[in-house]
């Protein structure tokens, strides 16, 4: 992708989510409280560097921002406020509203739920999935 | 009329990068009175002095005017400069065009005119000014010191060393604070009782040191070199001048669940108590909290053992008011409460210790006798982690912690995991950090040496989760950036290096002190680089933690260097006042009391007098009297006064009316 | 070189005076620490020094206004904090009165100020400082109390 458009994306991004990657100071505790670590290719620290240094385009086709629980355990423990659960949700809006709407038909969502899936899960899957 | 000089400087670019000062000086050059006007690239400069010195006596000036930086920076470099040229100091002021013209506006035009304007005022000021001289107070030959940690007891040693009697007031039973809790001290790993204990008998035979302990200071009145304070002296319920400190009574006190502050809670003390073994003063206290004599009437077993029969259970607090020239704050630091750390499991789990309790945890006379055991089963921990920035470093929207750096935790983790790889060298130590600050002296070898003589493990990465499980350890989970992993430790303690923060009795006494203090509670310095240990208020001087967080050595450093200030007031006979005092126009008061009611200080009190009557009779009056001595200048009164008669000299009415004038022209 | 001033943003041009009380011990000091700081106000705003903000009589500011201000703005200590005291208690049920008395004569609320800086806050002297100027200038040139007498040609 062109520089300039990479360059609209991070400004997307960052206005979207409300969030000052700056702020950050590489303490790694988001990473460190992540449920989800294993199961991510890029880590809560690391979206909040890569959209920082402008590193976007592997962000964006990356299986990651599905695997992001959006249970928000980053942004509690982050000391620094900077809030990364926010920039993973950016990102995927920006991927979401790329790829056109009704991406989940709500007819569907009952057979993908079994016992063990948590009310939060539901509605962030909503959140993600309906862009 | 009035001769005076106008003297414009660049302050090297600082003024002149946006001010045209040349022109400045020519438009002042055109004010009424002003029969000089030049500029110069550093009026503050031993040339620059030279310049306006030359200018005084060459033209006669009968006036000065500087545009400067702030007063607050030069105005006694200037004043001394006019006084050694033979013209009153007073006779001089200065218009601020580097803080508050060049500095905050970059519009060449629009700072140059305000330059102009701020120049008039102060030559319309200087117009009306009159010579002052400064009356002189006597000084207290005696200074307070409020704390007695390391650092309290380091200023009242130096200022006792130089002849002066110094009283140092400790909230606890015992002077030595956290000092005393810690076990070695980094980076000599030298044992903090072997060194501290030896200060502390100093201060307590030391013929110039009084000690007040178990006190508290409730009330301070008065100013620099005069001050008059009141000390609450706590009931301990023990007389201090019989009890020999034999610990007789702490042995046989029934009491024997209360929790142990000197040891974090750790474990329990006796009612009657001494705190530790070298507590100086040695004399037993008695927590009326826990006393069941003082509580339900019911025991009186220690004043039976006493053979001193020092124990008194009618005992009440006492107040004592003493006069003192300079008062030194040293009232140190806390840990902060970790209750809001859920994430380390904190309270659920008594193997997750804060880094003061591991630190009693190991020393000899802590509540496992120096041996590391775990708190829940007593077992000896084989792997430890060390969690770094608890509460630090968190910004300030975050609401959990502190914004700044606590300074010291880097270093007494480095020392903690020496210490532990050193008694145990089976025991793994872990420590997540974020950076690793070493800045002192031998400071980053003593890291390096934990890396690599004793294998310390350094994980750079946060701890984002300490789970309690069901076997008794801790899952501790956390990030490794530097391998783009996430481990799970299984750890048997967890330490957690809590952020320190300042006293909680620091907040009121600055009230009391009219000290100022930052929004983190420490109280603020009257100048960050230049003047570290005096606080805006004049004769208050600030020592240690209280003022920020800081370790031993610099925190012993700066003890020595209030102590110096002090000694430098206490060593005058006489201060100079502030010669701008409130007057009275005795010709225009008519008695009415208002002024006496607002003055702060007590200045003003009123005399009876005889004036001339009309037709040769004698008519007597009563009018104010204002003490300037006493009169800090504040100009309360002056507005008060109905009549007028009561004007501030320096600051006349005259004299910022015409500063108005000036500056709405 | 002759001296001229810049205008501010406004359509009309229109630049307010505005004259600044700050007690030395906090306000003045807060204001110095503005401009280490490099932190930028408006010029139009000149600062006095007095030793207290009770030192401040209400006269001066009426003076102020009769001699062509279009605001006045006087800085103190916080309550509490007051380097002698008890000033600022003064000064706040002063200016209470004085402010309630302007009201009363038209004088419109926004012209007239007290704000409360520490030494510590240079950041607020300058925002205080930006929102008083804007205020002033969105009301315009100060007529009611202006004394055509003493207009002069500078």
């Amino acid at each position: 992708m062109l520089e300039s458009e990479l360059a609209k994306i991070k400004d997307e991004i960052l206005s979207v989510s409300g969030v000052n990657p700056r702020k950050c100071m590489c303490c790694g505790k988001c990473s460190g409280t992540c449920p989800s670590y294993d199961a991510m290719e890029y880590h809560p620290h690391e979206f909040v560097h890569m959209v920082e240094t402008g590193d976007i385009e592997p962000l964006l086709t990356t299986k990651s921002l599905y695997t992001c629980l959006s249970c928000f355990a980053c942004i509690e423990r982050c000391p620094r406020q900077v809030e990364p659960a926010k920039l993973v949700e950016a990102v995927r809006m920006v991927v979401e509203r790329q790829r056109g709407p009704q991406h989940l038909e709500a007819e569907n969502v009952p057979g993908l739920i079994d016992g063990d899936m948590p009310q939060q899960a539901v509605v962030s899957a909503f959140r993600k999935y309906r862009k | 009329m009035q001769r005076i000089g106008v003297f414009v400087c660049h302050c090297g670019t600082n003024i002149a990068g946006t001010v045209d000062v040349k022109a400045v000086a020519e438009a002042l050059g055109k004010e009424n009175g002003v029969v000089y006007s030049t500029d110069y690239t550093y009026m503050c400069s031993a040339s620059g002095q030279q310049l306006i010195s030359e200018a005084i006596k060459e033209k006669n000036l009968t006036g000065v005017v500087v545009c400067s930086c702030s007063p607050r920076m030069h105005e006694n470099t200037f004043r001394k400069c006019a006084e050694r040229s033979g013209i009153n100091p007073y006779m001089l002021e200065i218009a601020n065009i580097r803080e508050q013209d060049s500095w905050i506006c970059k519009d060449m035009p629009t700072a140059t005119a305000k330059a102009v304007a701020l120049g008039k005022a102060a030559v319309a000021k200087v117009t009306l000014n009159a010579p002052l001289t400064a009356g002189e107070t006597p000084v207290t030959k005696r200074a307070l010191v409020i704390g007695g940690g390391i650092a309290g007891i380091q200023t009242a040693l130096d200022i006792a060393e130089a002849g002066f009697p110094v009283d140092i007031v400790e909230t606890k039973p015992t002077i030595g604070g956290k000092m005393a809790q810690l076990d070695k001290t980094f980076p000599t790993l030298d044992c903090a009782a072997c060194i501290l204990t030896p200060r502390m008998v100093e201060c307590g035979q030391h013929e110039n040191i009084r000690i007040l302990s178990y006190s508290e200071v409730t009330q301070v009145k008065g100013f620099v070199g005069n001050f008059t304070v009141t000390i609450k002296r706590k009931a301990r319920y023990v007389d201090e001048t019989k009890c020999t400190g034999c610990g007789e009574c702490t042995e046989k006190c029934p009491q024997k669940k209360v929790p142990n502050e000197f040891n974090m809670n750790l474990d329990n003390r006796h009612a009657i108590y001494i705190p530790f073994a070298q507590a100086v003063p040695k004399v037993a206290t008695i927590d009326p909290d826990y006393c069941m004599k003082l509580k339900d009437g019911k025991c009186g077993v220690c004043s039976i053992v006493c053979q001193a029969k020092a124990i008194d259970y009618t005992a009440k607090d006492t107040f004592i008011e003493e006069k003192y020239g300079a008062v030194v704050v040293a009232t140190g630091y806390n840990p902060i409460d970790l209750s809001k750390y859920n994430e380390f499991a904190y309270a659920e789990s008594r193997d997750v210790v804060s880094s003061l309790e591991f630190e009693r945890l190991m020393n000899a006379a802590g509540p496992t006798g120096g041996t590391l055991l775990r708190p829940s089963d007593g077992k000896h921990p084989k792997t430890i982690v060390f969690v770094q920035c608890v509460g630090s470093r968190c910004s300030a929207d975050a609401e959990k912690g502190h914004e700044y750096c606590s300074k010291i935790c880097c270093m007494y983790t480095a020392k903690h995991a020496i210490l532990t790889r050193d008694h145990y060298p089976d025991t793994e130590c872990y420590v997540f950090y974020i950076d690793v600050r070493t800045p002192g002296k031998n400071f980053d070898e003593f890291y390096r040496r934990a890396v690599e003589q004793y294998g310390v493990h350094y994980i750079k990465g946060m701890v984002g989760k300490v789970t309690p499980q069901a076997d008794g350890t801790l899952d501790v989970q956390g990030s490794d950036l530097i391998m783009d992993k996430q481990v799970h430790i299984k750890a048997d303690m967890v330490v957690l290096a809590a952020s320190i923060e300042a006293d909680k009795t620091a907040r009121p006494l600055a009230t009391m002190l009219t000290a100022s203090m930052d929004t983190n509670d420490f109280f603020t310095e009257a100048h960050p680089k230049l003047r570290p240990v005096e606080s805006p208020t004049a004769g208050v001087y600030l020592s240690g933690c209280c003022q920020g967080p800081k370790d031993i050595p610099d925190t012993v450093a700066q003890a020595s260097a209030a102590a110096s200030k002090v000694i430098g007031l206490l060593v005058k006979d006489k201060l100079k006042n502030n010669p701008c005092v409130a007057e009275s126009n005795e010709d225009m008061c008519n008695g009415c009391s208002q002024c006496e009611n607002v003055c702060p200080y007590g200045a003003i009190t009123y005399i009876q007098k005889d004036f001339r009557g009309p037709n040769r009779t004698t008519v007597t009056r009563r009018v104010a009297q204002v003490n300037p001595a006493v009169c800090q200048g504040c100009g309360a009164c002056t507005v008060t006064c109905p009549s007028g008669a009561m004007d501030l000299k320096g600051f006349t009415n005259k004299e910022i009316m015409a500063e108005v004038d000036a500056i709405c022209r | 070189m002759p001296v001229t001033e810049k205008n501010t943003e406004t359509s009309t041009g229109f630049k307010p005076k505005i004259v600044a009380f700050c007690c030395n011990w906090c306000s003045y000091a807060g204001a110095d620490l503005a401009g280490n700081n490099r932190l930028e106000y408006p010029a139009d705003v000149k600062i006095i020094r007095i030793p207290c903000s009770c030192r401040l009589n209400p006269l001066f500011i009426l003076r102020a206004f009769q001699r062509g201000a279009d605001g006045v703005i006087l800085c103190g200590c916080h309550p509490g904090d007051c380097h002698y005291t008890s000033g600022n208690y003064f000064t706040r049920r002063r200016m209470t009165l004085l402010f309630s008395m302007l009201n009363f004569m038209g004088i419109e609320k926004g012209r007239t100020r007290v704000e409360w800086v520490s030494a510590a806050e240079g950041a607020k002297f300058a925002k205080t400082m930006r929102d008083f100027v804007e205020t002033v200038t969105k009301l315009g040139e100060n007529k009611r109390l202006e004394d055509l007498r003493c207009k002069t040609t500078n």
